[in-house]
């Protein structure tokens, strides 16, 4: 076994996801199933190999700072599944 | 006289000569949708009032006597990933559902000429190859109704293989178009990472995606990377190189281009029908004056182990965005905690939940080294595998999957089986690379066989050209 019923619920909560109690069988099962799979990279010996991010070459880009119109706050808001006063309204955040 | 199954180029001669009108040409694609799209489902969401009225535009300018750019008037499909202004744009996700874009997408700004017909089915946030990943339904292969189309730009592939659009934008981050563009039988083409912006693109794993046509001949290809490439400010990772016409790619000539077969790709596991139509492609190019070489790819057996790696870190961490806060659904709970994980744990699918805990799993303090920078690593030795290759040859063939559509239900029980799908698409993501899906026959149940052509960084050109020839003489 790669991963134990702690190791998901640690990477569940990490992901703020809750697994269920009849799922968690499932779960353990096809994880497992995969990492295992994975584990076919240690056969290679990467000791003297650059990990790649990204394929081609990147670098940083710069800009002049300027103010350039962006996005309006009703637009930024349109989709906001709680807003009041021109923000996005959650639930508490900090204990009273 | 049918429109709905002509290409976008035979169809710009129609209108620009007058011989049809963008609104026949809507109006006849629309009619053939309402016939078809109960029994293949490519849309998630039809845009039929803004085709109608835009075609309508498009008309008047022609009346006007005015040129219309190529795909001017063209009726099309964009997956629901990229962002579309004030048209819902649901990454086939429930988290999703009710999601209005407040801007465009890049490149569906730069079709903004064409006309959306809708936005097409997908596996939810491109993860998943058959589309039954999709939270709102699974979308049948116009080819046979019983078998998938592919994914996860499924619906884009159906859209344009049903006649329901003449071409379509899908994205590809492991082979998300050129594998339903096999499975269809029409042709896909990933870009190298880069030529396309991919902002407004719901991202999944930022270092793999890329926008792409998805088009029924090499000709319309040409015409959709023309007008979708490019260096776009809104996009760091879009590349500031030149973008050739691909147009001029449209000849038929072979002669003296050498072209690789791995022979990694033709091994044990690959349907034989599919492997005897990629050989026949070869020789086919071989009798066009092709020089065919053998070579070897050694990493290739690694790249699903390093795709299912670095994708899901990736997206775990790109779907860190879904917290019910700012946009997407919310489902309450007593403090912010409880919210975030509500509304995570309820809106978003199983293979999603999959990914994220792979994915941070292989982020996680312990396991870092052992599995994501493991496999950052290996993407290097994949990558070199393919500089050494094109130091010796200016193509690679090979299958594009290890066997055609598969039936609806058949591997939703084995996530790894579906995974190993895409073993001759994710090599190319790793490297970035430039590749295509070219439809070269049916097997004895006549389903469609694809054969892929992978080139070198920012040759499409290349690609486009042997495309073409094999297009030509097939």
């Amino acid at each position: 076994m790669k991963i134990s019923e702690q190791d998901i619920k640690t990477v569940a909560s990490l992901s703020r996801l809750r697994i269920r109690e009849e799922e968690k069988d499932d779960v353990l099962f096809q994880l497992n199933k995969i990492l295992t799979y994975v584990e076919n990279l240690q056969a290679l010996d990467t000791a003297n190999v650059e990990p790649t991010t990204y394929a081609l070459p990147m670098q940083n880009v710069f800009r002049a700072d300027v103010v350039k119109p962006s996005l309006e706050r009703e637009l930024a808001l349109s989709n906001a599944p709680l807003k009041e006063d021109g923000y996005f309204k959650v639930p508490r955040v900090l204990e009273a | 006289m049918s429109l709905y199954d002509k290409t976008a180029h035979e169809l710009h001669e129609l209108l620009q000569t007058k011989k049809i009108s963008a609104a026949e040409l809507v109006a006849d694609v629309l009619s053939h949708v309402d016939e078809v799209e109960d029994k293949i489902g490519a849309y998630v969401t039809i845009t039929r009032d803004k085709a109608t009225a835009d075609a309508k535009a498009v008309d008047e300018k022609i009346s006007r006597g005015e040129k219309i750019a190529p795909l001017e008037g063209i009726p099309c499909a964009i997956k629901d990933n990229i962002c579309t202004k004030g048209i819902r744009t649901t990454c086939a996700s429930k988290i999703l559902e009710n999601f209005v874009p407040p801007y465009d997408a890049t490149a569906y700004q730069k079709l903004s000429t064409s006309i959306l017909i809708g936005k097409a089915n997908m596996d939810e946030f491109a993860m998943g190859s058959s589309t039954e990943n999709s939270a709102y339904h699974t979308t049948h292969n116009p080819r046979d109704l019983e078998r998938v189309p592919g994914g996860s730009s499924g619906g884009s592939t159906a859209a344009v293989a049903g006649g329901e659009a003449i071409f379509a934008l899908g994205s590809d981050t492991g082979g998300s178009i050129r594998q339903p563009a096999s499975f269809c039988g029409v042709v896909g083409f990933k870009p190298t990472y880069g030529r396309v912006s991919r902002y407004g693109l719901v991202a999944f794993a930022s270092s793999l995606d890329q926008i792409g046509p998805i088009t029924r001949d090499v000709t319309d290809c040409a015409l959709v990377l023309n007008a979708i490439c490019g260096h776009d400010d809104m996009d760091s990772t879009s590349t500031a190189a030149q973008v050739p016409d691909f147009t001029k790619s449209l000849v038929a000539d072979v002669k003296g281009l050498k072209i690789g077969l791995p022979k990694e790709y033709f091994v044990k596991g690959i349907d034989a029908e599919i492997e005897t139509a990629v050989r026949n492609v070869a020789k086919k190019f071989e009798q066009l004056g092709a020089e065919i070489v053998e070579l070897s790819l050694p990493h290739t057996e690694y790249a699903i182990a390093t795709y299912y790696l670095i994708a899901p870190a990736e997206a775990a961490t790109n779907l860190e965005r879904y917290d019910g806060v700012s946009y997407g659904a919310r489902v309450d709970g007593a403090d912010v905690v409880e919210m975030m994980t509500n509304t995570r744990t309820e809106k978003f699918g199983e293979e999603v939940k999959r990914r994220i805990m792979i994915g941070n799993y292989a982020l996680s303090a312990g396991y870092y080294d052992a599995y994501y920078l493991k496999a950052l690593k290996v993407r290097t030795l994949i990558q070199k595998d393919f500089t050494d290759a094109f130091g010796k040859v200016d193509l690679i063939l090979t299958p594009t999957t290890p066997n055609t559509a598969f039936k609806i239900g058949e591997m939703t029980a084995d996530p790894l089986k579906m995974y190993l799908q895409d073993i001759c698409t994710v090599p190319v993501n790793l490297a970035g690379l430039p590749g295509i899906s070219i439809p070269c026959g049916v097997t004895s149940q006549n389903l469609p066989i694809g054969f892929q052509l992978i080139g070198k960084p920012l040759d499409e050109a290349t690609i486009l050209k042997a495309a073409f020839t094999c297009e030509q003489s097939l």
